[in-house]
């Protein structure tokens, strides 16, 4: 198992790697964020200026030599290089944000696996009943969704039902109070309180298509002959549904659902916009708005590294789920 | 079959009602798209959905046309609720609501054809080379697959679409562009079970090129993943579109799409919430009827998993 881990590992940098080329080649492809910069100033900056700002940013080189220069400071030294604005750090600004991110996808994954597996193993064991068709039309319907616009609906409803009750159950804006409260136990509940409706909206829509999933791959299962066996051997119900059904209903869902991790990042960045989080998202979209290159490829290499993390976890959950597979 | 009745009514395979159904097979041969149709007109919310998806498609691009306002005319009563004069209301500069949400209907679904059509185009055959392949040729290609899924599609096209300015041609390619790699993936799961078989076997015998034999024989036996992704990917495209315009970097004014208008709506939900909502419900229909087309098309090309009782 850890030799596999391992070796999974090994295989997944060159993907990385191919991944911040295609990226990085694409992005420099589109606009020149220098020129960008000072475009409109008036008086227009002189061209030494202009040379040494390029210079900083690495932009007068060829495009192999400013990306292998940016790959290998990131290997060697584990930065990003320099961001568009000078007094930006963005090492220490991504590892700041990156925990309020990673707080909002974790809690929302694990809220969306939980209500997708209760929902789609129910869905499947009760199918075409009331609690099928209902649990199906509200799965099509989050799914239909845009993540901004449930957002924006529940932040909507959190602001009217807090007006309704006359408190502040719960909040709209931020990931925690500007002034936090004493004591750690306020302040862990200023936290949740701030996280309930982002999470909620995230989780919504990826629950919708992973329930969908569950359902199907339960359904497969439940009309399987070993489960006829199990159920013909006598076993309770309930013993079939979990312990035989259930198990092997898991492993095509825990590739669907680590196939959905970079899509949960991107949702992520519009929950994170609408809540005005000072997360990841409000730094992807600042850079992406500034053309800051080193900025952007500096999320995306983040983001790609947690979905391969992702993937491989979801690897390690097959040998556990499924007997048959062994890694070496 | 009630036409057969309708057209032939002369032929004396038509069984009479005095004669037992178990003699002659008299019934007409179905073929596969016949069933196909059949087991989607079975699934009512698919075909509620076809018909409201078409009235949307209509609408979006014969309704600008027709109705009295263009979606950049300013000459309505500026930040107005819904009248009859402009079902949808008006915003603050006195665009009509209605024709707006017309536009960003059509661009959206503009973007979500293209979409599908690039990332059909791409990835059907990219995965049915890959799988008749196999070998390293195959690992290596799902290697360019996996590589672009490990990227966040919103992100890159996020940044390429701020960069490249948001036209909705340049939102199509990214996404088409970008997009393709669950079609290779479910198309390449498919063919690699077909390549083992006997007709597959035959054409390489009789010599067919690996081109030959991916259009002509492996992509027809996989039309219904095809078809059923292909769908899907149409809302999905609206979906990230909407996103990428919320997020200021889809497709930019003075041209709108829905979810740029959502985007400008957004500071005044409570007070002009019909500027923020009709355009939001507009995605949702699109998406939802998509879906359920989708879905119908899937129980249509695989009826293994639908009326099965236990």
């Amino acid at each position: 198992m850890f030799a596999y881990t391992i070796r999974r590992l090994l295989a997944a940098i060159p993907i990385l790697i191919a991944a911040t080329f295609i990226v990085f080649w694409l992005v420099s492809l589109t606009v020149d964020p220098v020129t960008e910069e000072f475009a409109g100033l008036n008086p227009p900056p002189p061209q030494q200026t202009i040379d040494l700002e390029r210079h900083r940013l690495n932009l007068d080189q060829g495009f192999f030599v400013q990306y292998f220069d940016w790959l290998r400071n990131l290997v060697t030294h584990g930065t990003f290089g320099p961001a568009l604005n000078p007094a930006t750090d963005i090492n220490s600004e991504l590892y700041h944000r990156l925990g309020v991110t990673m707080r909002l996808i974790v809690s929302a994954m694990v809220l969306a696996l939980v209500l997708a597996i209760i929902t789609g193993v129910l869905s499947a064991y009760r199918q075409y009943t009331r609690f099928d068709y209902t649990a199906t039309f509200f799965g099509f319907l989050f799914l239909a969704m845009p993540t901004f616009w449930i957002a924006q609906l529940l932040k909507t409803g959190g602001i009217t039902f807090n007006e309704a009750i006359g408190t502040r159950l719960f909040f709209t804006i931020g990931e925690t109070s500007d002034i936090p409260p004493d004591g750690w136990w306020n302040q862990f509940l200023d936290v949740v309180g701030h996280m309930i409706l982002p999470t909620l909206s995230l989780a919504l829509i990826t629950y919708a298509a992973w329930s969908r999933f569950q359902r199907a791959a339960m359904l497969d299962v439940l009309n399987s002959d070993y489960i006829r066996l199990a159920r013909a051997k006598g076993l309770k119900p309930r013993q079939v549904l979990v312990k035989h059904a259930l198990r092997t209903a898991l492993i095509p869902m825990t590739t669907a659902s680590a196939l959905t991790i970079a899509t949960i990042f991107g949702g992520a960045v519009i929950t994170e916009t609408v809540f005005q989080w000072q997360g990841m998202g409000k730094f992807l979209v600042q850079s992406v708005l500034t053309h800051d290159r080193n900025a952007t490829m500096a999320w995306l290499v983040v983001a790609g590294t947690f979905v391969i993390v992702g993937n491989l976890i979801a690897d390690l959950l097959y040998a556990v789920l499924d007997p048959r597979i062994r890694y070496g | 079959m009630a036409d057969t009745a309708a057209r032939t009514p002369a032929t004396p395979t038509i069984p009479s009602p005095r004669r037992p159904a178990d003699g002659e097979f008299t019934i007409r041969e179905r073929s596969q798209w016949v069933q196909v149709l059949r087991r989607f007109l079975r699934h009512r919310a698919a075909v509620v959905s076809l018909f409201v998806f078409i009235f949307l498609v209509v609408l979006a691009f014969v309704g600008p046309t027709l109705w009295k306002y263009s979606y950049t005319d300013i000459s309505s009563p500026g930040g107005s609720p819904p009248t009859l004069n402009n079902p949808f209301g008006t915003d603050n500069i006195g665009h009509d609501n209605f024709a707006r949400v017309l536009r960003g209907m059509q661009q959206s679904l503009k973007v979500g054809f293209s979409v599908m059509i690039l990332a059909t185009g791409i990835g059907a055959p990219y995965g049915a080379i890959s799988g008749l392949l196999g070998g390293r040729v195959d690992t290596l290609m799902m290697r360019v697959c996996d590589t672009l899924l490990v990227i966040p599609l919103l992100a890159i096209a996020a940044a390429i679409g701020s960069g490249a300015g948001g036209t909705i041609v340049v939102v199509s390619l990214v996404l088409g562009l970008l997009g393709w790699a669950v079609m290779a993936r479910i198309v390449r799961g498919v063919t690699l079970s077909l390549r083992e078989q006997e007709f597959i076997e035959a054409a390489r015998a009789m010599g067919a090129s690996t081109l030959w034999i991916v259009f002509r024989h492996v992509l027809p036996n996989v039309v219904g993943a095809i078809i059923v992704q292909a769908t899907l990917d149409i809302a999905v495209a609206v979906l990230v579109e909407s996103a990428l315009s919320f997020l200021g970097v889809g497709i930019q004014p003075p041209d709108t799409s829905l979810g740029a208008l959502t985007n400008l709506a957004r500071p005044s939900v409570d007070t002009q919430w019909w500027l923020f909502y009709a355009p939001g419900v507009m995605i949702i229909l699109i998406a939802l009827t998509i879906n359920f087309i989708g879905d119908g098309l899937r129980d249509a090309f695989d009826p293994r998993q639908t009326r099965q009782r236990r």
